[in-house]
């Protein structure tokens, strides 16, 4: 099963190196690793899909925590949570076809961000299902190049991973 | 007044009661060898820097202190690396120190550049590359209190040469704050109350204890559990000397090489308290056989060792004496049994033994190192077949006194163990025991023994192999004995040219003699025991295999 972990870091050099080391080594499989800093310069987040049963999450949970500059764990799998990715497509795009290149980005609500003189380049957000959905439906007109971040997620409502709630447990 | 990074290592170095440091000087330390020159530290020149690592680890598993090994950038960084994974996989508090290029020379393949805090990044509890002199004496407040608390561990401090140089305001910080770090030391009530349910309703409780209850110094609190719930007790090799195995309920060792009866024990018990033990494969063999009637009862600082391994009934996730003080004092005396009667009958059975011949046996060296110290001095050893007689024939009743490489199993720890060991613990005889291919791994030590007089005894069990590789071999491969035997030197003559004692034994009426010159010279003594080539350590579980199936003993 896959779960979802969001993970609140100090901001010091190597810590990226840390937590991908960790799972390289204990031979837990990353599906996804997203990281940026959060509002504190100090603290960044990484929201990292890790695929796994029951045990193997207690101990990548448990192992991630043991690092010191790991501040914050939530599994927020089985929370209700938002997940977004974000992808960026260069799709050939010859004058015959672009309305109907057009018409895909429309349904999907992606955007068009910059027109070449046989590309588009097509900026699309949403969870999973969506980012593959538009790729999908993009392929037949010849994909050239494509960037997608991996999946950034937070608890809906009054459920936290912040700094904030940090504070208060000191 | 300001100081330079290198004062202000010093000093903080003092604030925490740091008083040897073992190390190697070179090009990016310069200015620390330049600052400790004249300063109250004694500082230990070893001859190789796993040496200084070693001996940090000796030390610190001698005296519970923490270790401080130092050497510079590059090569001297890299040597370090053994001897900080030995300390990782033993939970030994170690602070190493190590040179680096200069900040902007960093990332450039300079001369003697090696990024040793991404070589040591998994095996070492946390690291720090300091680049601003103001961050320097926080760093190393920070790593002298990682390495000690909750469960110990080697940190690592890398210092750029410039940032030695610069100089800023000292002000030692008194407290730390590290927002990811926060030990659990407290057991959860509720599952200490669900242990004492536990062993109220045990028929048959066995107590296995590991390495943590020596590190918690929580020795007197596992004697009054035993005792409060008249648990037959073993322990990991690591967990060695935690009770005294001269107790009636001592059953000694368990594992791949453990006893029959704590490994029948074990077997056969309904109720499990592990105690500081984390489940490792040379404890449990086959794991679906392993404690396969208990319920387990598992106390450890470290959460992630619960359920590691083996699923645990009452996980208790704190610091081992704190919990087993809290768990003793709901306790009730429980009543001897059935159960007590039938452990202490396999002890009676199924003794360790050995087959006299008339060749001299390592075992009979080991007891007779026993009779002659009275199990008083601190056993450190290499690794192989000598450390497991060394385990297994000397009785030891103390904490600390038995130090030895067991998650690695490094090769060449024992005699800068020793070294370190004795300079922790002046007073207290140590020895070394060997083998003639663990000892040639790091017997350039011995100058450092002969240099500062530190009277450590080197007791070589020399049968011309690599024998616990060669007793696999004899076991597993049909004796084939594939680069097992192994030329040594005249260890003798090796002694005399470091300006040591050097004594050869071939006799069992001359091992006693021999110790007690060897205790009498007050000088580092290497004696050459010469044994049965191929005598083999038993009991012996092959690997996989269920422990209460054992082969030999």
């Amino acid at each position: 099963m896959r779960h979802i972990l969001a993970v609140l870091v100090e901001n010091n050099p190597g810590v990226l190196t840390r937590v991908a080391g960790l799972f390289s080594r204990r031979g837990y499989n990353i599906d996804s690793l997203t990281v940026g800093r959060t509002e504190s310069a100090r603290i960044s987040r990484m929201t990292i899909v890790v695929s796994g049963d029951d045990q193997v999450l207690e101990q990548v949970t448990k192992q991630l925590h043991k690092l010191v500059d790991v501040i914050k764990i939530n599994d927020i799998t089985s929370d209700q949570y938002v997940d977004r990715e974000l992808v960026l497509i260069k799709v050939g795009a010859d004058p015959a076809v672009r309305a109907e290149i057009m018409q895909i980005v429309d349904i999907f609500r992606a955007r068009i961000v910059d027109i070449g003189r046989k590309t588009l380049m097509i900026e699309c957000t949403g969870d999973e299902g969506k980012i593959n959905a538009v790729i999908q439906s993009l392929m037949p007109f010849g994909i050239k190049e494509l960037v997608r971040t991996g999946k950034v997620a937070m608890q809906r409502g009054h459920k936290f991973t912040s700094i904030n709630e940090i504070r208060e447990d000191d | 007044m300001k100081l330079s990074g290198a004062e202000i290592i010093i000093k903080s170095l003092q604030a925490e009661g740091v008083e040897a440091i073992f190390g190697y000087p070179g090009g990016q330390v310069l200015p620390i060898y330049d600052a400790l020159y004249g300063s109250s530290l004694t500082h230990y020149l070893v001859r190789h820097e796993q040496g200084a690592a070693h001996a940090a680890d000796g030390y610190a598993r001698a005296t519970g202190k923490p270790g401080v090994c130092l050497a510079t950038s590059g090569p001297g960084a890299t040597n370090l690396v053994t001897g900080i994974a030995t300390a990782y996989m033993d939970s030994v508090p170690l602070v190493a120190l190590t040179g680096q290029v200069p900040c902007d020379m960093l990332g450039k393949d300079s001369f003697q550049e090696a990024d040793i805090t991404g070589i040591t990044l998994p095996i070492t509890k946390h690291n720090f590359l300091v680049k601003d002199v103001n961050d320097l004496a926080r760093t190393i407040k920070e790593a002298f209190h990682i390495a000690t608390t909750g469960r110990p561990g080697p940190v690592l401090i890398d210092i750029p040469k410039d940032i030695c140089v610069k100089q800023t305001t000292f002000k030692y910080p008194d407290k730390v704050n590290l927002k990811g770090y926060k030990p659990t030391m407290k057991g959860n009530k509720g599952q200490i109350s669900n242990a004492v349910k536990l062993i109220g309703a045990a028929k048959r409780p066995v107590i296995y204890a590991g390495g943590g209850v020596v590190v918690s110094n929580a020795s007197e609190e596992l004697f009054r559990l035993a005792e409060l719930t008249v648990s037959p007790v073993t322990t990991t090799l690591m967990g060695i000397g935690a009770f005294p195995e001269t107790h009636p309920l001592s059953v000694g060792m368990l594992g791949m090489h453990g006893t029959k009866s704590a490994n029948f024990a074990v077997s056969e018990c309904d109720l499990l308290i592990a105690v500081g033990a984390r489940f490792d494969d040379r404890v449990t063999g086959k794991l679906d056989e392993f404690a396969s009637e208990a319920r387990i009862i598992h106390i450890d600082v470290d959460p992630a060792e619960i359920g590691k391994n083996v699923r645990v009934d009452v996980p208790i996730v704190g610091d081992v004496k704190m919990v087993l003080t809290e768990l003793n004092g709901k306790l009730e005396q429980q009543q001897s049994s059935e159960w007590q009667e039938r452990v202490a009958r396999w002890k009676d059975k199924y003794p360790l033994c050995y087959k006299e011949n008339g060749v001299l046996k390592p075992q009979c060296i080991i007891e007779e190192i026993y009779n002659i110290t009275k199990g008083e001095a601190t056993i450190v050893t290499e690794v192989g077949q000598n450390q497991m007689w060394a385990a297994q024939y000397y009785k030891y009743t103390k904490p600390r006194t038995f130090i030895s490489s067991g998650g690695l199993g490094t090769m060449g720890y024992g005699l800068p163990a020793a070294i370190g060991a004795k300079v922790g613990r002046p007073d207290s005889v140590v020895i070394d025991i060997a083998g003639d291919g663990s000892i040639q791994m790091n017997i350039q030590e011995m100058a450092t023994a002969v240099h500062y007089n530190i009277p450590v005894i080197i007791a070589i069990l020399n049968n011309s192999y690599l024998g616990m590789v060669r007793q696999w071999q004899e076991i597993f491969y049909e004796r084939r004995y594939s680069y097992t035997d192994i030329t040594g030197p005249d260890f003798v003559k090796l002694a005399e040219a470091y300006g040591a004692l050097g004594m050869r034994v071939t006799e069992h009426k001359d091992v006693r003699p021999a110790l007690q010159k060897a205790i009498e010279a007050n000088r580092p003594v290497i004696i050459d025991f010469v044994i049965e080539r191929e005598e083999n350590v038993f009991p012996m579980v092959p690997p996989g295999g269920a422990i209460h199936k054992m082969l030999g003993g």
